[in-house]
Parts: C-alpha cells; structure tokens; sequence
C-alpha cells in the first residue's frame, strides 16, 4: 500500500508542477468552510493547489497578483462517498461497462485502477456540478466484486487523478450477490458461508505468510506459501487494513454483515442500507459507518422500502454517514451528490447536515479528510461556487477548482 | 370467500363490498345445499340476498362531493391568468364554481372553508408519460399490436398510484412500453382512489374511454424477427400497416352504413382508424434527432396526431418540431446516458423547445423518474433556461392539450374539474412539499395524514399495493 501510494504520489507531483504556480482567490456572500460556521463574505486564498487561508473578507485581504473568483455560495468541493463513474460509461453498453466481472462471485484482486476512465462524459458531468472527488470503483452485484479508489474528477490520466489506489474492497449481500440459477451463491445463508469461508482462508495465508522461516522450517522445506492476489487482498481486509464496503440493503441482510464483521473483525462500511432505520441500535453499536443509497433512488425489490427521510434518522442516532450517487444500470447512467443531498435537505436534513454528507462527512468516512472535505489551510485547493442557495433546483454551481485549478465556469 | 357465515353478516359494508368486487362470476357455487337443514339453507338464501344487495351498491356510482368547499388565503396560480394573493377556489360537484382574489370571489354561505393562507394553491399536475399501475401492453409476438388496451391490465392497488399522487399528479397517461413499435391503446387516468380502474376512467363526450395510441422508433423497438432490426425496417413496418389501416377506413366509408357491406370486423385495424380519424392521439417515444424527424415524416404521410416523448435530441431539431406544429412531452434526466439514444439528453431542451415556439410538457416516464418529483423535472428546465411561465404551463395545461382534455383540466377555471394541489412554498424550490392533492373535489392526499406521508417519503411498506383501508374517507364521506 505505502509503495503504490508513493509511486502515486511521484506521479503526481511529476505531472503537476503547472499548477502549483497558481494563485487563486475566490470570494462569497456566504462561506460554507465545513472546519467551523459558514462565514458571512468570506474569503479563500488558495496557492500551490493548496488551500492558503480562510476567513471574513475583513480580515482576509487578497494579495495582489492574485486572481479572484466571485460567488454567492462557495462550498467545499463535493466528496461523492461512492459512485461507479470512470468504470460505468455513460453509453451503457457492454464495451464501457467495467463495474463487475461475473466470472467469477468473488474477485477482490481486481484493482479499479486498471479500469477507470477519467475521459467519459460523467466525470467532467458530475465535476461541474461540483464533485472534485469521488470513491469509484467496482460495483455491486457480486458477492466480493473488487476493488474502489479514490480519485479527483479535473485529470483524464489515472495516474494524475488517483488519491488512493485501493480504498476499498467492493462486497454485496443480498440480492444483488444471487448468482445465476444452479452456481453459487444462490442463497443468503451461501453467501455468508463463502465469505466466512474465503476470510478463513485469508487467517491462514496471513499466518503462513507472516510466520518467520526458521532454520528448522527450511529443514523441512516449508517455504511460505505462493503470493496469491486474492488472498493477499482478502488479507488485508482481515488484517483491518482495508475497509470492506459492503452494499446491502434488506433489515436481516444488513444484521448478516455486522455479523460477519465481527467475527473476523473487520472495517465495515456499511452501503446502500435502504432499511438502516429498522436497525439503528445494531448499527450504532456496531460503530460502522453508512454511506446511505442515493435520496433520489428507485424503490423496487430490495430497495422498495427506502425512504427521503432515513438520513434523519441516521443523525438522531448518531450514526455517522454521508450521502452517495450509487450505481446507475439504465437512465440516469449516475446521480449527481449535489441533488441527492437537497432532496435530504428538504426531508429533514438541515443545510450543514446535508452539505455535510457530501463533504466533510463523505471525506472521513472514505479516509481522506486530511486531505479534502473542508476549506482548511494546507488542505487540497478544491472548492464549488454557486450563484445561490446550492441545493435549490435552480441555482447554479458556477465554478469549480481543483488543486487550485479552475476546471469550470460554466453556470451548470 | 363468504365461508363463515357470522363473519360476512359481522364485518362492517364496506369490507363486504372489497371483497365482492373481486367475485367473479361463477366463483359462488349454486349447487351445494342439497341434504342441508332449512336453517342453513335459509343462511344461504340470506347470504346470497346480501351478496347482490352488496354487488348492486357496488355498482353505483361514487357519490360526487356536493356541499361546496372553498379554499381560502393561497397564493394562487391558475395557469389561465395571472398568479394573486388571497385567493379563493370553489368547488362543489367535482367541478370549480369560482378562482379568484378574496376581493371579488363570492363564498356560498354553505361552503366548507378551508384555510390555506400561507399556501401555494394550483392546478393538480398532469403527467403525460407515466408507468404507474405496473402496466403491460402488447406482448413478445407482434411488433405492431393496435388491438391492446393498457386499460385491461392496470393495478389500480399499485402503491405507485398512491406516491403518484403525493407528488400532486391528479391525471396521468398510463401507456404500455417502448419495446414496440406500436405497443398498444394508452388510458389517461384520474388519480382517485379508485376501487376499480374503471374509478379513474376519462369519459369522453361520445362515450368513449380518454387514452392514446403508443407507439416508439429507435432501438428499444430493435429486436429479433418478427421485430424489425433497423430504423429503415421499423419505419417500414408501420407504414405497412398504416396503408392497412386506410384501405380499411375507406371500405367502411364506402359502406356507408349498410352493414353488409362493412369489412369483418378488425380490432387492430378499427384502432387504427381511431388514429387515423384524430380520435387517438399517437404518443410516440422517440430520442435521436433523425429518428424525431422519422416521426414527422410518417405523421406527415398519414396524417395522425402526434406528440413526441422523450426526445433527448430535442435540442438539435428544435426548430423542424415548432415547423411541424407538433408538441413534445419532455423528460430531464439527473445525467446523460445510460442508454446510446439518451447521450445528449439536456436539461437545456426545455428552454430549447420554449424559444422555437413548441408546447412543452414535461413526464416523469415513472419509474425512470419519480412521480413524487415532477415538479423537479420542470424546476431543472428552468435551471436551464426555460421561462418559469411555461414550466408551470409545461405541468398543466401543456399536458392537458397533449391528451386533448384541455376543456376539463389543466388550470383553475370555473367548470373545470376539481384537481387542485397545495403546496408549502415556490412549486421549484426543492424545499417545497405537496401538502394536499384534490381530485374532482376529493382530497386523495394529505401529508399531515401518517398514511399519505409514508407514500411521500418512503418507508417500511412504502411500496406496497394499498389495502382495503383506503376506503375509510369515503364510507366517512357516504355518512
């Protein structure tokens, strides 16, 4: 993970150096920093892609050679907790599907660093409605589908646009994991017997791999077994490394995931969660957080019990959760965060709760809040502008920056 | 069904009344008293009196709501003029007596006020494109099947129904879908709570039942033989039946009224006459912009009435549509894509369309969109553009002259039925919810009512066909 990270990060900074000349100050009515309470005409210096300084307008002044960016509302740029965009083309057709692999029910070596495309339409789409970050990857409908990464939505090239390579490992349980009749799983109780099944296994090529090499041992020719990506992966999960993201949605489906989390002690995040609001206790105590289905969602089959207003009770529980644009397999192709969480805002949420949920709520869940989600100094240059209240249908996000580059203008 | 007797004399009318409803014909056995004692015969005898006193009170009509209701202190946007302040709606019969400022509307001195200052009171919304009542329509063995009627298969217990009229749709066009070329008769529907789906028929003045014709081009319509597998073939295949359908009208005009002479009766054919003589509006999906034009064209040859659906290329062809005076029924979608027809779909064509001069109506093709968000889907146009004037217009009396009910519905004008809705703020702020929905003087919808909220925001149950119970207002109404 570390090496991946850092080979990454020279990638990065090889390809970057452009931007970090730039200099740049934006300037709103209102200041929605998310790291304290908003800010009547404030002021954001930005510089070397990196936020410089916050603050009132008064006490901020923009230094010259700096230019400045205008707006009424000026936000975060928008985390999207998890979406599929970069590896679900917009068309839909076979040839720019590459959320799931059904070869196979459980895949976790499959990296969606291979397959994101930062060129479709729906990355600039959903930038210019804000998003600067989204946790994409494989998707749900199969029991362990692969791999997620975080990525910024402003770079075609993946290795410019990745933050975090593995976020997370793509698992679904319900029926979204049913594989076709006659292979397995074919049932709950299945599905749960083969992930309990397949983590054992993980235990046991972690012990085999990790146990020091005696001289005794090499007597007797027990070398460590063969690297193996999957249980390498696998091993990690169980060695709490990395987040299993679990999208699961039915009541009993989502006691089934703590369930198992618990036995290999695992880090869950729970996703999707339709029915969260029959089990809050379950879920508060678990301590896994929620990256709750779109607002907007269709409710049908398992999801035909979601409702606008779980969001509002995730908070009164205390349940720590962020709002998603999901998986789209027809028309709309994605959701955009930024209307998901108005629609949680009109339904309980209060402005903040909701701005929260796709930023600095999204960032910490997902593991890069020090990086995005608030306007901080030293944090990652990226923030939205809008000409009026962001969640309204028909205000526009008229501005978008990230690292300190303004990819968009257009009033969108 | 009526096996224990002490439970079917106990159980209050209403329920009886459910239950008969879904008797078919036949399912009572007449044949099983022989060897009874007389008393259980006279049981019998008894229960089968109440079962048609049951059927006969059954049969009648709903009663329409008669002691005026008049809605005071909303803001008031009746789409016929302009919006005013402290407003007043009568309604009485199913139909609008009076709209107007509180200063010059006279309030019987029998009405029923209701007070919704504060309110945002307009017309209820039509939504000239929707799924809901889980609908089929022709099936895999034709691709051109005029003879099936969307009516025939429509749950009217579909919880869809009930969210649809949380959203404040009080008339909808319930079609088949797009995997035809002509997939079928659509039915334009009152969004009441209807027992039966002949509750929420359109009657039209020669008696017939109000709907469509539906019909699609683009690839959903592609598929293995008999369907066609190209755009060229598709266009064909109509037109085949179209001239059919022609020489059939014409065999019937040359008849003219001597029976024997009349061509055997044709369902297909007689429903394509319907079109043919503009008695059935075709309600064509189509998306890609040669394909809009591909519609023009063979409305053009046969002369039929046309209104486009979908049509994500709008945009592009904007002014070729206002040419042909033909309206559109328009969708906005979250995001382009998720299908080749729809990857320039834009929330832009609204305003498009606005500035070529063509009537805009927007849908929500539930499920694609939700039914609860219609009013979204035109605040996204304007997002984009579109005057705020024609987006509330794109809502009602657009819709209404897209299903040609624009003398019924649509606006708040007196003699116009009673579909109203009243919101809590601006129609296009995502803030605003439908309080209540009113159709012809009954309200169907009322959020403060626990059972209407679960339709509005979802839930445990949420999407579950309706019961039984949704028949407590009106028995309260009856008393």
């Amino acid at each position: 993970m570390r090496r991946q990270t850092f080979v990454f990060a020279c990638l990065a900074l090889a390809a970057a150096p452009v931007l970090l000349e730039a200099q740049l100050a934006v300037r709103g009515d209102k200041l929605y920093t998310m790291s304290g309470a908003p800010i009547n005409d404030g002021v954001v210096l930005l510089r070397g892609g990196k936020i410089e300084r916050a603050g009132p307008a008064s006490q901020v002044s923009v230094p010259s050679g700096y230019k400045l960016l205008r707006a009424k509302v000026i936000t975060p740029g928008l985390v999207d907790a998890h979406s599929t965009v970069g590896l679900t083309g917009y068309l839909n057709q076979p040839q720019d599907q590459d959320m799931l692999e059904k070869s196979a029910p459980i895949q976790p070596e499959l990296r969606a660093i291979d397959a994101y495309d930062g060129r479709d339409r729906l990355v600039g789409y959903i930038r210019g409605f804000g998003v600067t970050t989204i946790h994409t990857g494989h998707g749900p409908g199969a029991l362990i589908s692969g791999q997620t990464m975080i990525a910024k939505t402003a770079y075609d090239n993946v290795e410019r646009a990745t933050i975090v390579p593995i976020a997370m490992v793509a698992a679904t349980l319900g029926e979204g994991a049913r594989a076709e009749t006659g292979k397995s799983p074919g049932t709950r109780a299945k599905m749960i017997a083969m992930l309990r099944e397949e983590f054992i296994k993980a235990q046991e090529y972690t012990k085999k791999r990790e146990k020091p090499a005696t001289d005794k041992d090499k007597d007797k020719d027990k070398e460590p077994p063969a690297r193996e990506l999957r249980l390498e992966m696998l091993a990690r999960l169980v060695k709490g490394e990395v987040p299993l993201l679990v999208t699961v949605h039915r009541a009993n489906d989502i006691l089934s995931t703590i369930r198992l989390g618990q036995e290999f002690h695992l880090k869950i995040v729970l996703d999707g969660v339709a029915e969260a609001y029959l089990v809050l206790p379950e879920i508060k105590t678990s301590g896994y957080p929620v990256i709750l289905h779109p607002t907007m969602q269709r409710s049908d089959s398992e999801t035909e019990n979601l409702s606008m207003i779980t969001a509002t009770k995730l908070r009164d529980a205390g349940i720590p959760f962020a709002l998603q644009s999901g998986f789209e397999n027809y028309v709309p192709k994605t959701r955009v965060i930024l209307f998901e969480a108005g629609i949680a805002a009109a339904n309980g949420l209060s402005f903040e709760e909701a701005l929260a949920s796709i930023t600095s709520s999204a960032a910490k869940i997902i593991g890069v809040w020090d990086r995005v989600g608030s306007i901080e100094p030293g944090k990652d240059a990226d923030v939205a502008l809008y000409d009026g209240d962001p969640f309204e249908y028909t205000t526009h996000c008229t501005g978008v920056v990230i690292d300190g580059q303004v990819v968009s203008t257009a009033s969108n | 069904m009526f096996g224990d007797n002490e439970f079917s004399m106990t159980i209050p009318l209403i329920y009886r009344r459910w239950d008969v409803a879904g008797v078919k014909p036949g399912c009572v056995s007449w044949n099983d008293t022989k060897g009874m004692p007389a008393s259980k015969h006279y049981i019998l005898l008894w229960r089968r009196f109440m079962l048609l006193v049951t059927i006969a009170l059954a049969a009648l009509p709903l009663p329409a709501q008669q002691t005026p209701i008049a809605i005071v202190g909303a803001h008031v946007i009746p789409i016929s003029g302009p919006e005013f302040d402290n407003g007043v709606l009568v309604v009485q019969g199913g139909k609008i007596v009076a709209a107007g400022p509180a200063s010059s509307t006279k309030i019987p001195e029998n009405a029923q006020r209701i007070n919704a200052s504060g309110k945002i009171l307009m017309p209820g919304l039509i939504d000239s494109h929707s799924h809901i009542g889980s609908p089929a329509g022709g099936d895999g063995s034709a691709p051109i099947q005029p003879d099936v009627r969307v009516l025939d298969a429509i749950n009217v217990r579909d919880a869809r129904i009930q969210k649809a009229q949380a959203g404040g749709i009080t008339t909808a066009n319930v079609m088949p879908g797009s995997g035809h070329l002509l997939s079928g008769q659509t039915v334009y529907l009152k969004l009441k709570d209807g027992r039966t789906i002949d509750d929420l028929f359109i009657h039209l003045a020669d008696g017939r039942i109000a709907g469509g014709m539906k019909m699609a081009n683009g690839t959903n319509s592609r598929r293995q033989p008999p369907f066609p597998g190209t755009r060229a073939k598709s266009a064909a295949l109509v037109r085949e039946q179209y001239v059919k359908a022609e020489e059939y009208r014409d065999k019937i005009r040359k008849a003219a009224g001597d029976a024997s002479k009349m061509p055997p009766r044709d369902l297909n054919m007689e429903a394509l006459v319907e079109v043919l003589d503009g008695k059935r509006v075709v309600q064509f999906h189509t998306h890609r912009h040669d394909d809009i034009l591909t519609v023009l064209r063979l409305a053009n040859e046969f002369h039929f009435k046309v209104v486009l659906h979908h049509v994500s290329d709008a945009w592009m062809v904007a002014e070729q549509i206002a040419a042909a005076h033909v309206p559109v029924s328009l969708i906005v979608i979250d995001s382009p894509g998720g299908k080749i027809e729809a990857k320039d779909a834009s929330f832009f064509s609204g305003a498009a369309l606005e500035k070529a001069g063509v009537l805009v109506g927007f849908h929500t093709d539930d499920p694609i969109t939700d039914s609860r968000l219609l009013l979204r889907s035109a605040a996204l146009a304007i997002r984009a553009g579109m005057s705020r004037e024609k987006a509330l217009y794109g809502l009602t009396m657009a819709n209404a002259r897209i299903l040609e009910l624009q003398d019924r519905i649509g606006s708040l004008e007196p003699g116009k039925d009673a579909d109203f809705i009243l919101l809590s703020g601006d129609p296009f702020s995502v803030y605003t919810h439908v309080l209540e929905t009113w159709v012809e003087g009954v309200k169907v919808f009322d959020r403060s009512d626990p059972k209407d909220y679960l339709y509005a925001v979802g839930g445990y149950g949420a999407s579950h066909d309706q019961d039984g119970m949704i028949l407590d207002d009106e028995e309260k109404e009856e008393q």
